[in-house]
């Protein structure tokens, strides 16, 4: 019953987006305007209907119904609750009903709590998001319904593949998810500023909280993944420019870029068109990223749920959505009437700066994630990783950076760095400046096998950390804003993540040893010793777990558990690493297998610092958490502030 | 860097995303219509087997030269231990080959006699020849990186094609109509 249910409420949702659009649309010319006031109220029907709807697939999956085909594919009755409820979630289908439900909601709330935009700008947006919505709507309801029933239920679900089957997996997926398909809001933001011509700080304001909030989400998002890529996987790296990293990387890129252009736009009235572009790019490379793993273009680790003729569809929608988007980009924005100028010199010159570097820096991506599709098309074989990658995106990300810690300082609109002035400003940065060229030739006279890019990594994170506390420096610190905070905190996230990349690669020990029990070696400052190696046995699987004992620099020893796992049904193998994390770094051991003559092949990593790269991105999401939560309540409270005028008027009679 | 610059000029750089995309969007188009084989194959596909004269590995069989690959006739090449499970587990889609009258080499990596019999003795033994590899320089020396593997070996001695884990039951067909193609190479060239 509740599978009816669910997709009877999910029909009718997909009916109310066609009449939040055609309504919207409607109500846009002259004689229309009698019907804008059904736009939100339907917005509001549309995303509690299909949020009915994902509610009964999670019950679904919480009872495990074996009549449905989803659960018995993803399900299993003996699976603890807790991935009972991600395997919602956890395959194609779920997926894509968490992502149109993500999409409906946010555009309820913004039809509930949106009173600051023209109301012409905010009807053409819901229509917008509507518009977005009911391709995926089509999606599900003819090529992916999650709630198809078997015609005999089956007497046990297959499980869930065991490497998900983790308690960070279970959430990295939706909180990448929320942070796309936020980008969804101000995508449509963008389409209906379009729609009406009406670009200004009217609609960055209303905009900017919705890219903060996606933007926090893709940085935890990401930051999760890549810890969990490192701890999981045994390979001893946190990033591999994998086709599905770089997917999730560039609507980043395209929404940091967006964040910082929607303050331009939102506080000085500059910037219009380019914030309209990133508004619609940002969302359209989460659509790309969504095809690109659906479809089985690229060969990844991730390519979950391959099939192409979902792919056709997905494509189908790119197609529709960018492409219409696109071309109403380049149809009006020659129309949006210029923004205020500003000079050379000056905060938004400084943010353009860093813009256009960040767009580098996906360019580059975007062009080393497709490269093997194009020579593939001539018949060549390539793949492209860390070589291309890293000095590519170095080029534009150093020259940022270095703004990076001078734009904060600057003044809007027009600076002038001489006088009183600019020793005000240039002296902080020249201690700076002084403390990255100390340490980058310190680094070329201690330890002078260190490469380019990470010794100058390490030089620029030095100095981009204190100058990210500038804008601190002079101010009341009770007093100063929670944006203020914000940007604070996650520039400073940014210089400490920096410092652990270049840091692990650096000064990364790295020893494979093949070692009998009770052998001892040295790894960096580690004495580490094979003491035991002991089977155990898991409700799916049984491993060998060794038993190491490490000492750092003579300290007392501590013992490690790494594990070999086999899993039994489906299946496969795991390398459980074990990871020994001190202030300055971490040790890293992975139990391999055993050669021929006995010995085991361990894997050995001494990383110092390389916690930092998590720790930084951990920052730089509380930084945006920080400045949303500083514009959320000055909006609470002008709101208030508005309601006291307004009761105070109606008492008086006016 | 203001945009009062972009007035003057006509605002060609609007139409940069609808054309990166409109490209994007053929290149995608593109792949989904073709897509492409993902598989790598051997380098060593084409090229002739190198020389070499392996010892017998079992009592019963002889060992294993390249010249015994100059028949005129195809064969396949097992590339197998008695320590490697899988290599167990295809034993009988092999002993279907070898019914089907194609002739079976084998090469022994590692392994000791006495468990080589042992595990011929378990696992029946399709094998015309077994040569023994202990040093892995035969294995190495064709392009196998571990056990089991299965080439076919043209009537000239050119590896034709290289299976790499164990044979399936439905990967017999393929094997055979691969020694079939093999076949018609070989004794053509």
């Amino acid at each position: 019953m509740i599978a009816e249910i669910g997709l009877a409420v999910l029909w009718l949702a997909a009916a109310l987006a066609v009449l939040q659009l055609v309504v919207g649309g409607l109500s846009l010319r002259p004689e229309g305007r009698v019907l804008a006031a059904l736009v939100r109220p339907v917005a509001v029907m549309q995303g509690v209907l299909v949020l009915a709807a994902f509610a009964a697939l999670i019950m679904l999956f919480v009872t495990t119904d074996l009549s449905v085909k989803l659960v018995v594919e993803n399900s299993h009755s003996a699976k603890p609750l807790i991935f009972k409820i991600a395997g919602t979630w956890g395959n194609h289908e779920g997926s894509m009903l968490m992502w149109v439900t993500i999409m409906a909601v946010a555009g309820a709330f913004v039809a509930v709590i949106e009173r600051r935009l023209d109301e012409a700008t905010l009807i053409a947006t819901l229509a917008g998001q509507a518009f977005i919505s009911l391709g995926f709507y089509a999606f599900l309801l003819f090529a992916s319904n999650p709630f198809a029933r078997l015609a005999q239920p089956a007497d046990e679900g297959q499980g869930l593949n065991p490497l998900l089957q983790d308690v960070g997996l279970a959430f990295h997926p939706p909180t990448l998810y929320v942070g796309y398909v936020g980008l969804s809001i101000a995508f449509s933001f963008a389409i209906g500023a379009l729609v009406t011509r009406n670009v200004g700080p009217g609609f960055a304001r209303a905009m900017r909280p919705w890219v903060l909030g996606a933007w926090i989400f893709l940085t935890l998002g990401i930051t999760a993944g890549s810890y969990w890529a490192y701890y999981t996987l045994g390979w001893g790296g946190w990033w591999f420019w994998d086709p599905v990293e770089n997917a999730s990387l560039m609507p980043w890129l395209a929404a940091t870029a967006l964040l910082h252009s929607v303050s331009v736009l939102a506080s000085r009235d500059a910037l219009r068109t380019w914030t309209v572009m990133l508004g619609v790019v940002a969302f359209s490379m989460s659509m790309v990223g969504t095809f690109l793993v659906r479809s089985g273009i690229l060969t990844s680790v991730h390519a979950f749920a391959v099939d192409p003729q979902r792919g056709a569809f997905i494509l189908a929608l790119l197609a529709i959505d960018i492409g219409g988007a696109l071309a109403l980009f380049t149809w009006r924005a020659g129309t949006v009437t210029e923004g205020k100028r500003f000079a050379f010199v000056s905060r938004e010159a400084a943010l353009v700066f860093n813009n256009v570097m960040l767009s580098g820096i996906l360019g580059i991506v975007l062009i080393g994630t497709l490269y093997p599709l194009v020579t593939e098309a001539y018949g060549v074989k390539v793949s492209v990783g860390a070589p291309y990658f890293n000095p590519a995106a170095a080029m534009f990300a150093f020259p940022m950076f270095v703004v990076m810690s001078v734009g904060p300082l600057l003044r809007w609109r027009h600076d002038r760095l001489t006088g009183e002035r600019g020793a005000r400003v240039a002296w902080p940065l020249l201690v700076c400046a002084a403390i990255t060229l100390s340490v980058l030739v310190g680094l070329e006279l201690v330890a002078h096998h260190i490469t380019l890019l990470p010794a100058l990594g390490l030089a620029i994170a030095s100095g981009l950390f204190p100058a990210s506390m500038l804008p601190l420096v002079g101010r009341n610190l009770r007093r100063t804003p929670l944006p203020v905070w914000g940007m604070v905190v996650a520039h400073a996230g940014i210089a400490v993540a920096l410092f652990g990349m270049a840091s692990e690669s650096a000064f990364s020990v790295e020893r494979l040893a093949a070692m009998t029990v009770g052998e001892t070696r040295d790894v960096g400052p580690w004495q580490v010793k094979l003491a035991s190696i002991m089977p155990v046995a898991g409700p799916n699987w049984t491993a060998l777990e060794a038993t190491v004992a490490i000492r750092y620099a003579g300290a007392a020893p501590v013992e490690l558990h790494p594990k070999a796992e086999t899993f039994s049904n489906p299946p496969g193998t795991r390398n459980e690493s074990a990871l020994k994390t001190r202030w300055n770094g971490q040790l890293y051991v992975v139990l391999g297998e055993q050669a021929t003559d006995g010995r085991w092949q361990m894997r050995f990593w001494w990383k110092p610092f390389v916690p930092l790269i998590w720790l930084g991105g951990a920052m730089v999401g509380i930084g945006g958490a920080l400045a949303l939560l500083g514009r959320v309540l000055t909006d609470i409270r002008r709101l208030v502030a508005k309601d006291k005028i307004a009761y105070r008027r109606m008492r008086q009679g006016r | 860097m203001s945009e009062g610059t972009e007035r003057s000029r006509p605002r060609l750089g609007l139409w940069l995303p609808l054309v990166i995309f409109a490209g994007l969007f053929a290149l995608f188009v593109h792949r989904l219509t073709s897509p492409v084989d993902t598989n790598v194959v051997s380098a060593f596909v084409g090229n002739p087997l190198p020389q070499f004269d392996l010892p017998a590995a079992a009592s019963d069989r002889p060992g294993l030269a390249t010249r015994a690959f100059r028949t005129g006739k195809p064969k396949l090449l097992n590339v197998f231990a008695s320590w490697c499970v899988p290599c167990a587990a295809e034993a009988p889609q092999l002993a279907t080959l070898a019914q089907a009258g194609v002739e079976v080499d084998g090469v022994a990596i590692h392994d000791r006699p006495d468990d080589l019999a042992r595990f011929l003795a378990a696992n029946g033994n399709p094998y015309a020849a077994i040569g023994r590899d202990d040093e892995r320089k035969v294995q190495l020396a064709i392009g196998s990186s571990g056990v089991p593997e299965t080439y076919v070996i043209d009537g000239q001695g050119v590896i034709r094609y290289q299976h790499i884990g164990d044979i399936r039951a439905e990967d017999v067909p393929m094997l055979l109509n691969r020694l079939k193609q093999a076949g018609a190479k070989g004794a053509g060239s």
